[in-house]
């Protein structure tokens, strides 16, 4: 029997790439959870923690809970905003972290709670995944999305040489220091296209934010999507 | 210009820099695979990490005890201790003791604490010549430069731009091999080491129970240093003290794979004091100056005083994407990459907050550490610091203020978000781009009419 699910939708996916959130929603009621969605909720607060601002996210992250306060069980799409509550709000918020392991990264809660691999995608492509650093260093998430994306009918999964190095992105640290952000986009995109794929995915989408943007500055021909999308695909729409 | 906008400048135009970009990819691509290969001869290698991580653990912890029982067993065999407060007192224990015993030439193994407290204009001032004895200390010393890394001084070089300074510099010099390139400098660093009167080192560790320095070398020029010159100085922070000379067994391997791969470094040697009666060689007179410097206060700050484990062996520079784009000189600091951004503001003050910040917070660095420093979360810790130290713009203050009002409520975050994107929009219709600090670098992205919350209202999720 699966959990009854919230979803969380970090702000910039509800503004900026809403179709992840509806692509994630799309494959959770698939498997036959029944979802509902928060709509008090806004930000986590990562941006203010990771900039030092640490009393404005203080305020923002009770709020977070708050609002998630009476759900069995949190799905989002961003290995990064899971990570600000799972691993930072403990530090931020002296929060119990036990009481935080109901928030699951969206491929993470598939393999690891609903047990769930075969999900019926069809995506006849060649991919490459980019190792998003906090879903792969904070919550050890890395053999998951392979493994969902390997069963992906017509998929090809094509491993990128350092696929765990930083794709520059990092919140404000792209706008702070741009060029920096930028030169890292580049050698990412760089080992992304020497695979031969037409699609670079990842777990976080502000990554894939930051690569779209350097891609489609270069006008590379590989184009970035999250995983939800590639796992949404495969019915009728 | 302020040390932020300095940096700001020189990142930009390193980042920029695609042939700097190419050798630097290069050489840490080569010393990636060594470490893949350093790291596979260790039984279970996060158990070293462990172990190596609890060792420094307790010597910091410890700290003043151990140091105590250092000093008494060297001025035992009649070394000389020397406490140094800060980098002028080191300085000037030194500068006094060369000029007093007429010190004329001065040959230096690799330490980067001498970096630290600028010691080597100190001794020249003196008039002083001073030559550094490591192969990548003196490529960069011929070149004016301080070291660009702290284990592999002149990684930013290739061979072709090191023969060309070596025909320029040196004698005998008229190929691109490396043979000949490293025997010119070696004729030139003999004739050095048996002038010298004063031998100066750094230490890789100091061993507490023994009472004795140790120093890993890859070039056999710590032994010379340390040996040949009639006085040889010792100078170390103070946080290199381990307990006990068993603890060597797993820091010697442990930093050798770290640092270069290697199974252990090519000489390590275990320094005692000077020359006894019964010995034929070695110093006459033996000096260890122990430096703070900003230390003690790191070591009183709970969060952060695991920084201070730090065995210098460069695994967070080179694991670094930053690192990798910018290099080691755009940080104007003695000690580079993750480590630095984390250790400068204790050393140096706030005017270095900036390092802190010039990160993704990738997490690789501590990954890598083969002590476990907690560096990417100390880099936030510093960030935390420096907004309560208040030197932040005030823009800066009031956007995050405003920030926290808009998303205390769903309904003005909503409505504030819809408000920016068509500003947004209309921006860019009157030819102005309100995003230019994201587009500058990277495509403008495609704002979506409708909101998530949108669609969900509207029963299309």
């Amino acid at each position: 029997m699966l959990p009854r699910i919230a979803l969380f939708i970090p702000c910039f996916v509800d503004q900026l790439c809403p179709q992840v959130g509806v692509d994630m929603a799309r494959v959770l009621r698939r498997i036959g959870c029944d979802i509902h969605f928060p709509e008090d909720q806004t930000c986590c607060g990562q941006p203010a923690f990771n900039s030092g601002y640490w009393s404005e996210a203080r305020d923002v992250a009770q709020r977070f809970l708050r609002v998630f306060d009476n759900t069995e069980c949190v799905v989002g799409p961003s290995g990064s905003c899971v990570t600000m509550v799972r691993k930072f709000y403990p530090e931020l918020l002296g929060a119990d972290a036990a009481a935080l392991s109901k928030f699951y990264e969206f491929s993470e809660f598939l393999t690891t709670v609903a047990k769930i691999d075969e999900l019926g995608a069809v995506f006849p492509h060649k991919v490459t995944l980019h190792d998003s650093c906090h879903a792969l260093r904070e919550l050890g998430i890395s053999a998951g999305p392979r493994n969902l994306l390997q069963k992906v009918q017509g998929l090809e999964l094509i491993e990128m040489n350092h696929a765990d190095e930083c794709c520059g992105f990092g919140g404000t640290f792209a706008i702070k220091f741009g060029m920096i952000s930028a030169a890292m986009g580049e050698t990412k995109s760089q080992n992304a296209l020497a695979t031969g794929a037409e699609f670079v995915t990842s777990i976080d989408p502000s990554c894939l934010m930051h690569l779209d943007g350097v891609l489609r500055k270069q006008q590379s021909p590989l184009k970035t999507i999250h995983l939800a999308s590639i796992l949404a695909t495969g019915e009728q729409q | 210009m302020n040390a932020a906008s300095e940096f700001l400048r020189r990142s930009i135009d390193k980042s920029a820099d695609l042939t700097h970009r190419s050798i630097i990819r290069k050489n840490i691509d080569h010393y990636d695979a060594a470490v893949l290969r350093g790291r596979a001869r260790f039984a279970d290698w996060e158990a070293a990490r462990e172990r190596c991580a609890a060792i420094k653990h307790e010597a910091i912890e410890n700290l003043d005890q151990l140091l105590i029982e250092f000093e008494r067993k060297i001025l035992a065999r009649g070394g000389q201790v020397f406490w140094a407060e800060n980098s002028e007192e080191a300085r000037d224990y030194i500068a006094n003791l060369a000029s007093d015993r007429g010190v004329k030439r001065v040959v230096k193994s690799k330490s980067m604490v001498t970096e630290e407290i600028h010691l080597t204009p100190a001794l020249e001032k003196l008039g002083c010549e001073v030559i550094e004895t490591d192969l990548g200390e003196y490529i960069v010393q011929l070149r004016n430069e301080p070291p660009y890394h702290i284990v592999t001084p002149a990684m930013h070089l290739t061979r072709v731009q090191i023969a060309e300074l070596f025909r320029e510099k040196l004698e005998g010099v008229t190929s691109d091999e490396p043979t000949e390139l490293v025997a010119a400098a070696r004729r030139k660093l003999r004739a050095a080491f048996f002038s010298a009167e004063m031998g100066i080192s750094g230490a890789n560790f100091l061993v507490a129970d023994a009472g004795l320095v140790a120093i890993s070398t890859n070039e056999g020029n710590g032994r010379l240093c340390t040996t040949l010159p009639k006085i040889h100085v010792v100078v170390t922070g103070i946080e290199k003290v381990i307990p006990r000379m068993r603890d060597l067994g797993i820091l010697w391997p442990t930093l050798a794979a770290a640092g270069t791969g290697q199974s252990v470094t090519t000489y390590n040697t275990l320094i005692s004091g000077p020359r006894t009666a019964e010995e034929i060689d070695g110093p006459e007179e033996f000096h260890i100056v122990l430096v703070d410097n900003g230390r003690s206060e790191l070591l009183a700050d709970l969060e952060q005083r695991d920084a201070l484990r730090c065995i210098r062996c460069g695994a967070c520079l080179n694991a670094c994407p930053v690192y990798r784009n910018i290099g080691g000189h755009t940080y104007a600091t003695t000690y580079q990459g993750p480590i630095g951004s984390v250790l400068t503001p204790h050393f140096r003050g706030h005017e270095f907050d900036h390092l802190s910040y010039a990160s993704s917070l990738c997490g690789n660095c501590t990954s890598v550490c083969p002590v476990k420093i907690d560096l990417h979360h100390h880099l936030l810790q510093n960030r935390r610091n420096s907004v309560q130290a208040g030197d932040h713009p005030r823009l800066e203050r009031i956007g995050f203020h405003l920030w926290r009002w808009m998303m205390m409520s769903s309904s003005r975050f909503s409505r504030l978000a819809r408000l920016g994107k068509i500003a947004s929009r209309l921006g860019k219709a009157v030819g102005l781009d309100p995003l230019k600090p994201w587009t500058a670098y990277r495509a403008s992205p495609d704002l979506p009419k409708q909101s998530f919350r949108d669609l969900w209202r509207n029963g299309r999720v």
